[in-house]
């Protein structure tokens, strides 16, 4: 099994996500996501910083790909994902529809991200002939969808694109046009001053009653729980999986990778060091009810 | 430009269809549709008298198949393909692509619009939607403002339908998982978002109410205040110590005073929300914009809004207060 780095979801000063990288390229990853995936006003690093950081990590021998916006309104997001398409030396993350034509039209190999609808084996079928090699199930898909589309597919006697399911980190969970972080605190989108780099893992949201239950992330909504799949190692094996992406943390990244990267080379599943991602199951994504113990 | 007006069950059709809209859409009475709500929506001889009835008095009957099956469920969406065409629909709206592509294959005749759960914001994915799957018209998801409305007008390969009045969606449709990540029902998958069967209200001493979704608190309301449907993005919660509607609060699309500009970038419909809403609701805003429509074009540089239609469509909005959501950039 690969490991993968998905892309930052969040806003960190350029320094911090060089030096993030820069460590990056030392850890036992086989696979690094590049990109802005939330907001277009987060220029920190601008697209072409990004891409020239993409081929600054490509001498490291691992798989880099460049991940495109989820949500694209205006016409200045849409060349920038013209841009990563047009460069044409790494795959291209397609997180929405935009992003799956212009590799299309341009022949590039891309990864359905999980901002992409994908549902069943036909769709996933269209997909590959548009050039689709890896797919990235959505976060609210669980091990039987993905077992019966597997199943489905092969049934159709056709090769399966590789499969990266998410393994650890907070689970994206729904975008807006409206910034949260802006309307949290009560600034205007068009003048948020790029505050969202003041909150390196979002700003939690609990319930009126105190219970953990979203991030806010810009105009992404997160789950507050790091949900971790280490403990499903062995049917993540079975079914056929072949990457786990972990998402980036401000903190304890490295521990994160050397974590799974112990994991994958055993057939004893690691203990639960997050939370338990109950759409996995078939259940709420979220601990609701009963809760059980973990281990860090 | 054409008034799309939604139909829950044959009554708010017919109230639809008197008051002037030019189609009415629907959905079965299953989960291949986003409004799969208990005792709403169409079995097959309801739907036949409904498209009947439309047809007689000259309107359409889009039906709404915007649900996304997974590999085991295929089969039921493809039936109600053949059943849609069978029956005479004017078009189906769906989201799914393997759902576009068996109806592009099997009926090329019956017009395909791209669906508001399809997500798409600009011109290569609605390039995608219409090289793939042919589809004639799509509905812009409500996050666009405007601008930008009216700049893909312009480059979009097929013509436009936006969403004008109802309930508002703060997310990008289709790729809103917060009702899934409580209740592990999925708006996509089941069609429904906030089921009501996860719903609980308690009922407090001091006279105030709780709502929960699935066990999770999602607003506490005071005696004296309007209690809202517990959806999670408008709910009450606490970010950085303050308590307060983080994600939205609860209001109602209403693009009436964008009327104007919305024709003059090239709208071809307009699209009303509520199938879940009665007969009273589908009757008086079908009402209300089917005047607006008709004025405008027959006497632009005279049109203007009567108080009496934005008090009307304000009462009857969620909250009984209305926004212009996305169209305005004041609200991103």
């Amino acid at each position: 099994m690969r490991l993968s780095l998905g892309p930052l979801q969040y806003f960190w000063p350029k320094p911090r996500v060089l030096d993030f990288y820069r460590a990056a390229t030392q850890w036992p990853l086989d696979i690094i996501y590049l990109g802005e995936t939330v907001c277009s006003k987060r220029r920190e690093l601008g697209t072409r910083d990004w891409i020239a950081l993409a081929e600054q990590m490509a001498e490291s021998g691992k798989q880099i790909v460049l991940s495109s916006l989820t949500l694209i309104e205006s016409e200045s997001e849409l060349s920038g994902l013209n841009r990563l398409v047009q460069h044409g030396g790494f795959w291209v993350e397609a997180n929405d529809l935009s992003a799956v034509q212009l590799c299309r039209e341009q022949g590039l190999p891309f990864v359905a991200g999980p901002g992409l609808n994908v549902y069943n084996h036909q769709a996933l079928a269209l997909l590959v002939e548009d050039g689709l090699r890896r797919w990235v199930p959505g976060v609210e898909q669980g091990r039987q969808l993905v077992a019966e589309l597997c199943g489905a597919y092969f049934s159709e006697a056709a090769t399966l694109p590789e499969i990266e399911v998410i393994a650890w980190g907070r689970l994206p969970l729904a975008y807006s046009a409206r910034c949260f972080t802006a309307r949290a605190l009560d600034i205007a989108k068009d003048q948020c001053k790029f505050r969202c780099i003041d909150y390196p893992e979002g700003m939690a949201l609990t319930t009126r009653e105190g219970q953990p239950f979203l991030r806010i992330n810009g105009i992404q909504i997160q789950g507050e729980e790091i949900t971790d799949l280490g403990p499903e190692l062995g049917e993540l094996r079975e079914l056929g999986v072949d990457i786990l992406r972990l998402y980036p943390q401000a903190e304890g990244m490295p521990e994160v990778v050397q974590r799974f990267d112990s994991a994958r080379g055993t057939l004893l599943a690691p203990a639960r060091a997050g939370g338990r991602n109950g759409y996995w199951h078939g259940e709420a994504g979220m601990r609701v009810g009963q809760t059980e113990p973990t281990v860090i | 430009m054409q008034l799309v007006c939604p139909a829950g069950n044959l009554p708010a059709l017919m109230a639809a269809v008197d008051a002037g809209a030019d189609a009415v859409y629907a959905g079965f009475r299953d989960q291949t549709n986003a409004r799969a709500f208990p005792g709403l929506n169409f079995d097959d001889a309801e739907l036949a008298k409904g498209i009947r009835y439309a047809h007689d008095r000259g309107s359409k009957l889009y039906l709404a198949l915007n649900t996304y099956p997974d590999s085991a469920r295929l089969g039921q969406w493809f039936a109600a393909i053949d059943k849609a065409a069978a029956l005479g629909c004017d078009a189906i709206i769906a989201a799914e692509m393997a759902v576009l592509d068996y109806a592009a294959r099997s009926h090329p005749d019956l017009p395909r619009h791209l669906s508001v759960q399809g997500s798409a914001t600009t011109a290569p994915a609605l390039r995608y939607a219409h090289d793939r799957f042919g589809i004639s018209r799509a509905v812009l998801p409500r996050v666009l403002s405007l601008q930008q409305v009216e700049r893909l007008c312009q480059k979009s390969p097929v013509p436009l339908e936006v969403f004008a009045f109802g309930s508002l969606c703060i997310m990008v449709e289709g790729r809103c998982q917060l009702s899934s990540y409580v209740t592990g029902a999925s708006p996509n998958r089941h069609g429904v978002c906030s089921p009501a069967r996860f719903v609980r209200w308690h009922e407090h001493a001091d006279g105030s109410r709780s709502a929960r979704l699935n066990g999770v608190l999602i607003d506490r309301f005071q005696e004296s205040e309007p209690a809202a449907y517990p959806t999670v993005c408008k709910g009450r919660f606490e970010v950085a110590g303050e308590v307060f509607h983080a994600l939205e609060e609860p209001t109602s699309l209403n693009t009436l005073s964008l009327l104007p500009q919305l024709l003059k970038a090239g709208v071809v419909a307009l699209k009303i929300e509520g199938r879940q809403r009665g007969v009273a609701y589908v009757k008086s805003v079908t009402r209300i914009w089917r005047r607006a429509i008709d004025q405008l074009v027959r006497n632009p540089a005279e049109w203007q809004i009567p108080p009496a239609w934005q008090d009307t469509l304000s009462e009857l909005a969620e909250g009984h207060q209305t926004t212009l959501g996305p169209y305005h950039r004041a609200w991103h």
